[in-house]
């Protein structure tokens, strides 16, 4: 009746895990509450679950991607912690089997749950707008995409209180993710996260490149793209040709730990370096996925609040396209230690250091932006400056463990981990914070706390030295990956001043968590009536803030980089106001929301969970609920409508009346 | 809009709804179709990879010399081309707005298409009740996962083949429907082409 599920599938004698399940179900219950006394889940349902608004399903992604950093972090200082405890012979309060967890767990949360969801979220709220378009190309899959996304968010952290997580990596490596040595359900877990989640990206993917070359606003020739756009665009082709790898290589895993096939087994002729290949075809180009929207990000800011036009823009497009094609021609610089032999690891290895030369020049262009600009030290330009140097550091690092030769030595050690988190924090972790910080007001009408935000840029910069140089320090005297404990109590003092490196980021965090507080009760204070809170170049800035849900009520018509930039400055430097009187508006066409799409995302929940418990007729009822909820979406013609003329007009006068009011 | 600097030079020259953005949404259906089937396409190529890695894994069991009925596969390989024509004359007839000639034309197809599967489905279980299922050795596991992917998607197609069956006799040919035809026109034939490599790599180079 209920597969492999029974009461011992929950952890009742782990205290670590039954704590933070009381804490949650508290908070949850609480949230819960907090609805029902308000009455908000009406408001909820039809604002936004069903909602397919881009702007409003790319705050759902980041709020998500907020609370899942929390718990990858928790993650993080729980290894920290463990590993400034456990040496010589001292165990530390982590068993193995639990450690193992944690490692695997922090890797996959981080990367699809918070970088990805963030990366996504700032791409659904500002792409159209930058574009200037009424909303994506397919916005009902927008919302699917979505909920696809947060049922691997569930999946994931129904895995914490009912079974187990994955112990073997966050790429679950074959054979040790297979069914004989990986005979639980942690592995199973991982698979139907990452399998449902990665489908709604792929969808994504596809979504925002056709919106990106199909809905652009009359004069906007590829070359006059926003950067930002330029490089989700690069991103969204790089999804869509990467993330397939994935969904085939977790289904042949699947296949192999369900109906026994061989696939990379190490008897009856599997082939478990047949793996590692095809999940790092995938794994390499999803860290240029992640990282060359937040390079869009820093050009954005640098040049917005220097005040100049970013320098190098053509250049700065084929940098991104370079990246873009190289990061496919590198994989196998993951793994030289497979022995494919000199020729093709000096193939891989160069490869891999011509990377650097289109990273440089983007590294160049911004240096330049800010040569005679006048700089405002605003926060989005702190974490870009704290970019600039990390990620150049790591980029470093990078090209040394590029040469094959090297990577025989720091392979698998602790090297590698810092070098990664030198580049994703520095890189991923800064932009998506710079972005946030940029574009907060667009989404709310208000600016997030200064001094907050400072305070967190400082705590995460000292806090990422001092927790990952002595990594780079410990992997000289052969300390590896993955230790949950270790003899050589001569590492111990540099794994506590890294454990304080973790406590550091943890008060960034905890900043950053203050500073939302702070600036939502401080709302009145940092209100932005105009939509242009930073003096801005692109369209996203044109639109009041937050935006109509039609975004535009008429398609603007642009002729250069930085129109909208431009026009203010045959304009004394302000934004040209027209009267709504004197325009004639029209009538407006736009989606409806869905119910289909958040049914669809609950019940790839129930799928997902029966698939990993081996409950097989509720597999039957989840496959079941998807296909008649999407078969309800097809067979519905009232999906759009006509937003009316005087509607509009009346939301566009109000907007002017508050600008001239503030004016 | 109120803060807007671009628009208002040509925005009296419109009348009734904004057409600007009235964009040929068919047009842009298309064109996400092909996107997603240069994707799919690489789910195939990771699997055409893993099956020229693995063909030789055979674990001492039989390799595809020793299974492959050429003539069986050849009859398979007729049954979807001739499909794909049928589908071919079925986009002919809606655009000649002939709802029923379509019909009549998917139901042509579609039964080419379960055909296909059928013959497929008889393959696999022979193979299977022979002890030669995808659990014997690496190689029939990556022929298994090929093939039974490449034969997913025609069913999955012919499910969709039906759908498109009960809208058309319901609803007609309607700016709904026709390119949703267009679409999984593109399907069926994407899938031929994927079964004419899968013919060629593993059935025809295995048999040699």
């Amino acid at each position: 009746m209920f597969g492999k599920l029974s009461l011992e599938s929950i952890p009742f004698h782990e205290p670590i895990i039954m704590s933070t399940v009381a804490v949650i179900a508290i908070v949850g219950a609480a949230l819960v509450g907090w609805i029902t006394v308000n009455k908000k889940w009406t408001y909820l349902w039809s604002e936004w679950i069903t909602s397919i608004d881009h702007k409003k399903l790319g705050i759902m992604y980041f709020l998500v991607a907020l609370v899942m950093l929390v718990r990858g972090f928790a993650d993080a200082i729980m290894m920290r912690t463990q590993q400034a405890m456990a040496a010589g012979g001292a165990e530390g309060y982590l068993p193995p089997e639990h450690y193992d967890q944690i490692f695997s767990a922090h890797g996959v949360i981080m990367i699809f749950f918070v970088a990805m969801p963030m990366v996504i979220g700032l791409m659904n709220l500002v792409v159209p707008l930058q574009i200037g378009a009424r909303d994506v190309a397919f916005p009902f899959m927008n919302n699917l995409s979505f909920w696809l996304f947060a049922a691997g968010v569930v999946l994931v952290n129904v895995s914490l209180f009912v079974g187990e997580f994955a112990k073997t990596g966050w790429l679950a490596y074959a054979p040790l993710s297979e069914a004989k040595y990986s005979p639980g359900v942690g592995v199973d877990y991982w698979i139907w996260a990452l399998q449902i989640s990665g489908i709604g990206t792929t969808l994504t993917g596809i979504n925002f490149f056709v919106t990106i070359m199909k809905m652009r606003t009359k004069g906007m020739t590829l070359f006059r793209l926003p950067i930002f756009t330029w490089t989700c665009l690069v991103t969204n082709v790089l999804i869509i040709a990467a993330f397939p790898i994935l969904t085939a290589t977790i289904a042949l895993l699947t296949l192999d730990r369900y109906f026994d096939f061989h696939f990379f087994t190490n008897d009856m002729g599997g082939n478990m370096m047949m793996y590692v290949n095809l999940i790092w075809a995938w794994g390499h180009p999803e860290v240029y996925i992640l990282i060359l929207p937040a390079f869009g990000v820093f050009s954005e800011v640098i040049s917005t609040f220097a005040k100049k036009r970013l320098f190098g823009y053509n250049t700065m497009v084929w940098a991104t396209l370079a990246i873009g094609v190289l990061s496919f021609i590198v994989w196998l610089h993951h793994f030289f230690t497979m022995g494919a032999g000199a020729n093709v690891n000096a193939f891989f290895g160069i490869m891999t250091m011509i990377i650097a030369i289109p990273t440089g020049v983007k590294i160049f262009n911004w240096l330049f932006t800010m040569y005679r600009g006048r700089l405002e030290l605003t926060s989005p330009v702190l974490w870009t400056l704290g970019f600039i140097i990390t990620f150049t550091l790591g980029g470093m690092t990078g090209v040394m463990l590029a040469v094959p030769a090297a990577d025989f030595v720091l392979h698998n050690s602790l090297f590698v981990i810092a070098h990664f988190h030198n580049v994703i924090i520095g890189g991923v972790v800064f932009g998506m914070m710079a972005g946030y910080t940029f574009w907060f007001p667009k989404a709310f009408g208000f600016k997030l706390d200064e001094k907050w935000g400072k305070r967190s840029f400082w705590f995460w910069l000292v806090g990422f030295y001092v927790a990952f140089m002595p990594l780079y320090i410990l992997s000289f005297y052969g300390a590896v990956r993955r230790m949950q404990s270790y003899a050589n109590t001569e590492w111990q003092p540099l794994m506590i001043v890294a454990w304080f490196g973790a406590v550091l980021i943890l008060c960034g965090i905890a900043c950053t968590a203050i500073q939302l507080i702070v600036s939502i009760r401080d709302r009145e204070k940092n209100r932005d009536v105009t939509g242009d809170p930073w003096n801005g170049r692109t369209l996203e800035w044109a639109v009041s803030s937050p935006p109509p849900y039609y975004n535009f009520a008429h398609l603007p018509e642009i002729h250069s980089i930085d129109n909208f930039w431009e026009d203010k400055q045959k304009n004394q430097g302000k934004a040209q106001l027209a009267d709504p009187e004197a325009i004639e508006y029209k009538d407006i066409h736009m989606p409806r929301n869905t119910v289909a799409g958040p049914v669809m995302g609950a019940f790839s929940i129930v799928f997902g969970f029966a698939l990993v418990w081996h409950i097989w007729w509720l597999v039957g009822v989840g496959a079941l609920g998807m296909f008649a909820a999407f078969m309800g979406r097809i067979f519905n013609e009232d999906i759009d409508y006509y937003v009316p003329a005087e509607e509009v007009k009346r939301i566009e006068t109000e907007h002017h009346k508050q600008v001239e009011m503030q004016a | 809009m109120a803060t807007d600097t671009m628009t208002n030079q040509h925005v009296a020259a419109h009348g009734g709804h904004d057409d600007h953005e009235h964009h040929d949404m068919t047009g842009t259906k298309m064109y996400a179709f092909w996107v997603y089937l240069m994707s799919d396409l690489i789910i195939f190529g990771s699997l055409f990879a893993t099956y020229g890695v693995l063909h030789n894994g055979t674990a001492g069991g039989p390799g595809g010399k020793d299974i492959f009925e050429l003539d069986f596969v050849l009859i398979e390989t007729f049954l979807l081309l001739f499909s794909s024509f049928t589908y071919g004359l079925a986009v002919l007839a809606m655009h000649k707005d002939k709802v029923k000639q379509v019909i009549g034309w998917l139901v042509v197809t579609f039964a080419c298409g379960a055909g296909f599967v059928g013959m497929e489905i008889y393959e696999f279980h022979h193979l299977i009740l022979e002890g030669l299922g995808p659990d014997r050795s690496a190689f029939l596991s990556s022929f298994f996962a090929l093939v039974g992917t490449h034969g997913l998607h025609v069913s999955f197609g012919l499910l969709w083949m039906a759908i498109m069956l009960i809208q058309l006799s319901t609803k007609g040919l309607t700016d709904m429907t026709r390119p949703r035809i267009m679409c999984l026109s593109l399907f069926w034939h994407f899938l031929d082409i994927v079964w004419i490599c899968v013919f060629t790599f593993v059935y025809l180079m295995g048999a040699l």
